[in-house]
């Protein structure tokens, strides 16, 4: 294998006739990694206050046939997950994130919602998420890895509810990076969620639940008020 | 597999003549170019990102060496493992060592055309470990053991009929009683004959739209999903990919990533962009215990420094062959090989050799389409151009062939001598065909007069009117 490795190195090199970078010009190169210089950046979600982003944001989810439902604060959540499972005819049972921002929604508010907390098993039917970031320019949530934040409760279960604080809505998937880069390192995974799973490749229909969740509902929390410590996470 | 490219124009025929292939190209005729139309009308900035997209790759080809290192650097740190195979027989052995390290048995995978090319699931198969395709139509063209006709709808060439008809003979457990008859029936029993399959799996392999030196992570960009329960439930996560999905950094991957989906299925973006980095960490309750990339090279690398490095630069979105005439016409089957469109036709003469592959650079029309919707401006027709020459001099195309282009070549460094024979060959067809104003027969060209008519010449020829008209100018 390191025979493959320096071979392949060395006919690079000579392809492209030349030998090892020199060391400046490596160290240069390395800069050049560690800025996370911007490329252009489409003003479409760049130029928006954070209104219109949110509004942008909204109806680019449902464009690609998530469904978006807006509240006024955390307290209100546990009502609009119920409201959503009875109106599809879904049974009032769900497997929750073990993340602690969750905590702050007061689910003994409705004692008829069974609960459960950690990664997806099968059966496991809905699943609610808190995500990173959501991106306004294509209506897509950025989730992350980790031991709060299982990946599994994003693809397993049919219907994905996910919770979205209006002031986590960023223009751009540069603006995700910048919010990732705050915290520590990269995770393993990175999901970045436009809609519900789709395929076109019967004769090109789109049919949604190819593999992933059929359903893609996301809970918008305008308001954040007493759940203040999650803010610029 | 074994490559067909050499019976290209047989097989061309075929896929002409074949009725429910010309339905189901008919669909993508109208289907893909569309969309992505629209979809380039809602970015106005999506010219200028082409330009930037071209430059990135371009840099990181003119220092792939740099950024391969880095890359392999930062798997490592993040406790992955990089293999790094120089042929389609050293990503095999590595990617049936990392299985068997495991006693694996069975194997899910995501949609990978480096797979493909290396010919993995043979391999594996082979090797006595089962291999199970997860995208839709990937599964589909399994069951039917077909490989792909398109890269992003790899059974694109099928109509759901067929579909059905593969379903019900190969799924046991299907009721006869079940309805196949719509399309929404056939994900539905995909779905679920495939749901256990990715619980099973010891391993899963994906390709990778990108990898980011920086970061030392693998981009997969997929709408069913069926890459990331490929890569998150089994122990080992494998990435096939190639040298060349090489950017920078995030930031890069961000730009391209603008450009795959609109250029490929016409959407805004995919459903699921993922980017893994290593395993799983301490305290993850899910996810790989082991992250390993096989970086496949097959050539690749003595593409650059010449004249078919800008191929390297492909994001295989697939609009070079959703918007090629001659795709169109005979489908990616005639190809004959892993890579097919005008992207096949630069790509699959330099993995296995002009000579097996001839006809692809030649199944062009040249009008130039592949080129104008390439996201990262690949010259597509010049590089066929390329090829073409290589095959003249290799001596590759019919003694005729040669002849005939031997001849013309002759005339044509000769402008006065050519200039006359033109006159004198227009004006005699124009008397000959003075009365229908077309002929139907024309000696030498019946395989041309088959299909079409030959318009009779009428007055006279355009480099007599232009040089008239550029004296004409120099007077005034």
């Amino acid at each position: 294998m390191t025979e493959a490795r320096e071979q392949i190195l060395a006919g690079i090199r000579r392809s492209l006739k030349r030998g090892r970078l020199d060391a400046a010009r490596e160290t240069e190169l390395r800069e050049r990694v560690a800025a996370h210089r911007r490329n252009l950046v489409p003003a479409r979600a760049a130029a928006l206050d954070r209104p219109g982003r949110v509004d942008l944001f909204v109806a680019m989810a449902e464009e690609v046939q998530a469904t978006v439902a807006r509240v006024n604060s955390p307290a209100a959540v546990t009502g609009e997950v119920a409201r959503y499972l009875a109106a599809e005819n879904l049974p009032a049972e769900l497997v929750l994130a073990p993340d602690p921002s969750l905590d702050e929604i007061p689910w003994g508010e409705r004692p008829l919602l069974r609960m459960r907390r950690g990664r997806a098993e099968v059966g496991d039917t809905v699943s609610l998420t808190p995500c990173l970031a959501a991106i306004a320019e294509t209506g897509t949530l950025m989730l992350i890895s980790g031991a709060e934040t299982p990946t599994t409760l994003n693809f397993l279960p049919d219907t994905h509810i996910v919770l979205v604080y209006a002031d986590q809505v960023v223009a751009t998937y540069e603006d995700g990076w910048d919010r990732l880069r705050t915290a520590a390192g990269l995770p393993r995974a990175i999901n970045f969620i436009t809609g519900p799973s789709r395929t076109g490749d019967i004769e090109q229909r789109i049919e949604l639940g190819a593999h992933g969740p059929r359903r893609l509902h996301i809970i918008l929390v305008d308001d954040r008020q007493k759940a203040s410590d999650g803010e610029g996470k | 597999m074994l490559a067909t490219s050499r019976t290209f124009e047989a097989n061309a025929r075929a896929g002409l003549a074949n009725d429910t292939l010309q339905r189901a190209l008919a669909l993508m005729r109208t289907g893909f170019p569309q969309r992505r139309r629209l979809a380039v009308e809602r970015l106005p900035e999506f010219e200028a990102l082409r330009d930037i997209a071209k430059s990135i790759k371009d840099h990181t080809l003119e220092h792939l060496d740099f950024y391969l290192e880095l890359f392999e650097e930062k798997v490592l740190a993040s406790g992955g493992q990089v293999h790094w195979a120089r042929s389609p027989e050293e990503a095999c052995a590595a990617v049936l060592a990392i299985c068997r390290s495991v006693d694996a048995r069975i194997v899910t995978k995501g949609k990978s055309m480096i797979a493909e090319e290396v010919g993995l699931n043979e391999h594996l198969e082979k090797n006595g470990i089962t291999t199970v395709e997860t995208d839709l139509g990937e599964y589909i063209i399994q069951l039917r053991h077909e490989p792909p006709s398109h890269l992003i709808a790899p059974a694109i060439h099928l109509m759901k009929e067929q579909v059905a008809e593969t379903f019900r003979a190969e799924h046991r457990a299907l009721d006869s009683g079940r309805s196949l008859a719509e399309a929404r029936h056939l994900c539905d029993e995909a779905r679920a004959v495939l749901r256990p399959r990715f619980l099973a799996a010891d391993v899963g392999i994906t390709g990778a739209n990108f990898l980011v030196a920086g970061t030392g992570s693998s981009i997969i960009v997929t709408n069913e999903g069926n890459g990331d329960l490929t890569q998150t439930l089994p122990r080992v996560q494998v990435v096939m990919t190639s040298l060349e999905k090489l950017v920078p950094t995030l930031e890069d991957a961000a730009t391209l990533l603008r450009l795959l989906a609109r250029s490929a299925t016409g959407q805004e973006f995919s459903s699921y962009t993922t980017v893994s980095t290593g395993p799983r960490r301490p305290g993850d309750l899910d996810g790989p215990e082991q992250y390993h990339v096989v970086l496949l090279d097959n050539g690749r690398s003595a593409l650059l420094g010449g004249e078919f490095q800008d191929m390297l630069r492909c994001i295989r979105c697939a609009a070079c062959m959703n918007h090629c005439p001659v795709y169109a016409a005979v489908g990616g089957h005639a190809y004959g090989w892993v890579y097919s469109g005008p992207m096949g036709a630069v790509l699959t003469p330099s993995l296995i050799g002009i000579a097996a592959a001839r006809h692809l650079p030649n199944a062009s029309t040249f009008c130039g389409q592949c080129e104008s919707v390439c996201p990262v401006k690949i010259p597509l027709p010049k590089m066929m151009r390329h090829w073409r020459e290589r095959e003249f001099a290799a001596k590759l195309n019919p003694p005729v062939y040669r002849a005939g282009l031997l001849l013309w070549a002759w005339v044509a460094r000769r402008p006065a001598l050519y200039h006359a024979l033109v006159e004198l060959a227009s004006r005699a067809l124009g008397w000959l065909g003075r009365d229908r104003g077309r002929f139907r027969l024309l000696p030498l060209a019946n395989g041309w007069t088959a299909v079409r008519d030959m318009p009779a010449p009428e007055g006279r020829s355009f480099h007599s009117l232009w040089a008239e008209r550029r004296n004409g100018d120099t007077v005034r």
